[in-house]
């Protein structure tokens, strides 16, 4: 039986449900010109009987989907032959791979052991007798308890309070998705960073300084000792921070101090969206610009000063993640400046100071702290950015300073790692959790930080 | 009072002195602003005008018109005309002998496979479809106009420079000498190229078409917007309507505030570990995808939505309440309907911000080459901006400017997206 005519089947009840109950209601208190003898409109009496009827046999369905493979799984496992009893957990889990690899038809039957192919079939039967239970026990659940519902009608029943209580139960639920996501990620990605930590140190981890992640197959192979030392990747990825922050701090402050301070207004209503366009744009452009235009370019410029810029260098990368983050610095200062009152500029202006000086001496340090904030976040943004540094910034792990080289950064080799085959034993693939934690605690504490400076700053002048 | 000019003061001296500086550093400050506006300005017109000038020329293909010769002891020589026969029947021989029809001197094995390769090998599919809707063309001639190979089409485009030496460049010799002579009978041409709309991807990029990257990222889309609407909105309402200000809707706040500024290659490693190592749901498929974009997506939502609630006056709950209502009442029935403008602005925005969004969705399987349109929820597909990095990577000269108008494809849907979003706003927002 599949799941989605069950649901469906159940939705259908429950609207049956609705209409039974809205009209028992009425019926009640003896038809529709004395409703008001009821405490809540038919509606609600109708939505508090499909709700019951609905819901438990929709939580029966879920928890019978969750819980019902693994009973199924005990009851085969049990009906094996003797010697498949009480193996070591390893071998268990090949087991019933091999067993799960019969059932989805990717090893073909004839290939399996014979014990295995019985194993598979009797899996089958029973997941598909445990699906018809499943779903004949979730309506039954579902007429039951609408049916109890539906007799529990009374004129005085608080319905329309009932019904509004599960409401604010499933708005309070949908909050607390996002709690759920932080907890969810936290633990993925905590999980499989201590199991990396278990091949290799965290302290060779956070300081060693060569990065090659390559396992060796065997273990006389020669030169894949693998080692899995991240400064440079860290060092790379400050590198390219601090470029694209060199080419987006100034050109974003400067523009907003522009348009806020001196722009006509019909200029600034063109030419802010105009620069807003910049941080509409998908991240993959922005790699595909640096990549085929930018990077071949600052080479050849290069060639034609005699220094040698390699393609994939840490510049192009920089200087297009800088382009996209100037709206975003540009935005926040603008926040800033505006947000600095009209009565300290205008004591500046009575003392006889420019404009200029205005700026710079009260405007400027009064919008301090919250500029930094935003330089702050604009830096974990760079920090977290991945398509353009994927498409536009090496492989190679280089602990270099030199813009002009290539190097790699934590998002890149978190790609790279996981694009492709991934198998969750291997240190390879978890050394990029190991790195995703690095990078998940460290623009955390970069946005923490940002928001308590911004959110201070703000205060002082509501 | 004295009538005589007053002599300046030391201090007003020094003033006077000192103007000149102040005022040539207010212009200097002016125009450090201008130029940094400039600069932006300049990053915004270069970007588009690099991806247009190498992007346009995706949509045009370049055609060769072939005198076909449907020769019935070619594709059916026993005269069965079945189905299986059609099917099944060598058209390559078919375009191979108009090849050398067209071009009789060609001689010598190495120049044979050069006139074979000019032809994409798409065309036999082209001919056998024309022949299976119509098995009376067999025996018959026409002009079928054919897609060419990438390299004839990247020369055609004058994106190859035949100065250059002939090692150095895609094209050799005879095959210019062979597209001059098309070109000059007329036989050559650019022709706007459906296929770019109607295919998937194919490692001929002549062949290789962005409809199965969009129909991944309606498909991942659609997702989203049933996951992250209802949660968000939800969620924005109880914060703002319902929730007790104590310590926990304080840990809520602060979580959806550090969840928008989360990287989203993290959400690509939750994505990995929870919903597909731990729930074991179909790698690269769209519902995975859908399930990670929304999760990125609901604090954009939730933010939006509670701006808005933020923005309906509260002098409309306390009529409300003044009426009887009960706070469920009055939301869904008063500050609800009021604010849902603004919480669809606020929604078209993050959906366009997912639209753009691949990183993640490198981690979750889907930058497999995938050449069928997918159909359902677990299909394996792929989405336009992670098309986009795939063709990226590819190493053939015609692969730029397939990107380039895959590109092109992806900011057309953003701008719509941000246009209907700007609308929706002037059109419905209030003052009160």
């Amino acid at each position: 039986m599949q799941s989605s005519t069950v649901v469906i089947a159940i939705l259908l009840l429950a609207s049956a449900a609705f209409q039974w109950a809205k009209n028992r209601s009425i019926s009640l208190v003896g038809g529709t010109r004395s409703i008001r003898n009821l405490h809540s409109l038919p509606a609600y009496y109708g939505m508090y009987v499909a709700l019951w009827c609905a819901l438990p046999a929709l939580a029966v369905l879920g928890l019978w989907h969750l819980f019902g493979d693994r009973v199924v799984l005990g009851m085969v496992l049990a009906q094996m032959p003797g010697e498949f009893q009480h193996l070591p957990a390893d071998q268990a889990g090949l087991l019933l791979n091999d067993i799960r690899n019969v059932v989805s038809g990717a090893v073909p039957v004839e290939m399996a052991r014979p014990a295995v192919v019985a194993a598979a079939q009797q899996w089958k039967a029973i997941s598909d007798q445990s699906a018809i239970a499943g779903g004949l026990l979730s309506l039954v659940v579902a007429i039951a308890v609408g049916f109890w519902a539906l007799r529990s009608i009374r004129p005085e029943l608080r319905a329309r309070n009932r019904v509004e209580r599960i409401g604010e139960w499933a708005l309070l639920a949908s909050s607390g998705v996002a709690i759920l996501t932080t907890i969810g990620i936290v633990i993925s990605v905590l999980y499989e960073a201590i199991h990396f930590f278990h091949f290799v140190s965290p302290i060779d981890f956070l300081f060693g300084t060569t990065w090659s992640p390559q396992m060796a197959m065997r273990a006389d192979q020669v030169g894949s000792s693998g080692a899995f030392g991240a400064v440079p990747l860290f060092t790379g990825t400050l590198l390219i921070a601090v470029i694209a922050l060199a080419v987006s701090v100034p050109v974003g402050l400067f523009s907003a101090i522009y348009l806020a301070e001196y722009a006509a207004r019909s200029v600034r209503t063109v030419v802010k969206p105009l620069l807003e366009i910049l941080a509409g744009i998908p991240t993959v452009v922005y790699g595909f610009f640096a990549a085929m235009t930018v990077g071949p370019l600052l080479r050849q410029l290069g060639e034609s000063m005699g220094l040698t810029v390699v393609s994939e260098s840490a510049l192009s990368a920089g200087l297009v993640m800088g382009v996209m983050i100037i709206p975003f610095v540009s935005s926040l200062a603008d926040d800033m400046i505006t947000a600095v009152p009209q009565s300290m500029r205008d004591g500046a202006y009575a003392l006889g100071a420019t404009r200029s000086e205005t700026i710079r001496n009260v405007v400027l340090p009064a919008a301090l702290p919250g500029i930094v904030g935003g330089v702050l976040l604009a830096a974990s943004r760079a920090i977290g950015e991945t398509m353009i540094v994927v498409m536009a910034a090496g492989l190679a792990a280089n602990l270099t300073a030199n813009p002009f080289e290539a190097v790699t950064t934590v998002t890149v080799q978190i790609a790279t790692l996981l694009v492709g085959d991934s198998e969750f034993d291997s240190p390879k693939t978890l050394a990029a959790f190991a790195l995703g934690l690095v990078l998940f605690i460290s623009t955390l504490a970069l946005n923490i930080v940002a928001l308590k400076v911004v959110r201070k700053y703000r205060e002082q002048y509501d | 009072m004295t009538n005589s000019v007053p002599t300046p003061s030391i201090s007003q001296q020094r003033v006077a002195a000192s103007l000149k500086r102040r005022y040539a550093a207010e212009m200097r400050f002016r125009a450090y602003g201008i130029a940094a506006i400039a600069v932006g300005l300049m990053f915004v017109a270069f970007l588009f005008t690099s991806i247009i000038s190498k992007g346009y020329s995706s949509f045009e293909q370049t055609f060769i018109a072939l005198d076909v010769d449907y020769a019935a002891d070619t594709i059916d020589p026993e005269g069965k005309r079945d189905h299986d026969t059609l099917a099944n029947a060598d058209y390559q021989a078919v375009i191979k002998a108009s090849l050398r029809t067209q071009f009789p001197d060609v001689e010598g094995r190495a120049s044979l496979r050069h006139l074979y390769g000019m032809i994409s090998n798409s065309a036999e599919q082209v001919l056998r479809d024309r022949v299976l809707a119509n098995p009376k063309l067999i025996g018959t001639h026409a002009t079928v106009w054919l897609l060419a190979d990438d390299h004839v089409d990247t020369f055609f485009k004058g994106q190859i420079d035949r100065k250059l030496s002939e090692a150095d460049r895609p094209i050799s010799d005879e095959e210019i000498a062979w597209v001059d002579a098309l070109k000059a009978q007329k036989r050559a041409e650019l022709r706007f190229n459906p296929a770019f709309f109607t295919s998937g991807d194919s490692r001929e990029p002549e062949q290789a078409g962005v409809a199965g990257a969009l129909a991944g990222s309606a498909l991942t889309l659609l997702i989203t917007l049933l996951l992250s609407f209802p949660i968000g909105v939800a969620a924005a309402i109880y914060l703002e309507e319902f929730a007790p200000r104590n310590v926990w809707t304080d840990i809520i706040e602060v979580n959806i505030n550090n969840l928008a500024a989360v990287p989203s290659i993290v959400f690509g490693l939750l994505g990995l570990a929870m919903f597909i190592q731990f729930f074991g749901l179909p790698r690269s498929s769209p519902m995975v995808g859908g399930l990670v974009l929304s999760l990125m997506t609901l604090p954009t939502i939730i933010i939006a939505g509670r701006a808005s609630l933020k923005a309906v006056p509260p002098s409309i709950r306390e009529a409300a309440f003044g009426m009887g209502a009960s706070r469920m009442q009055m939301v869904a029935h008063h500050v609800l309907p009021l604010a849902l403008p603004g919480m669809l602005t606020g929604t078209i925005i993050g959906m366009a911000r997912a639209l753009g969004e691949s990183a993640p969705l490198l981690m979750i399987g889907m930058v497999a080459f995938i050449v069928d349109v997918p159909h359902g929820l677990s299909d394996p597909s792929t989405v336009l901006p992670v098309q986009i990095y795939l063709w990226a990577r590819s190493p053939e000269r015609a692969f730029v400017e397939r990107t380039s108008g895959a590109i092109m494809v992806l900011l057309g849907f953003l701008l719509v997206m941000n246009a209907v979003a700007v609308i929706l706003r002037n059109r419905f927002e209030r003052r009160w």
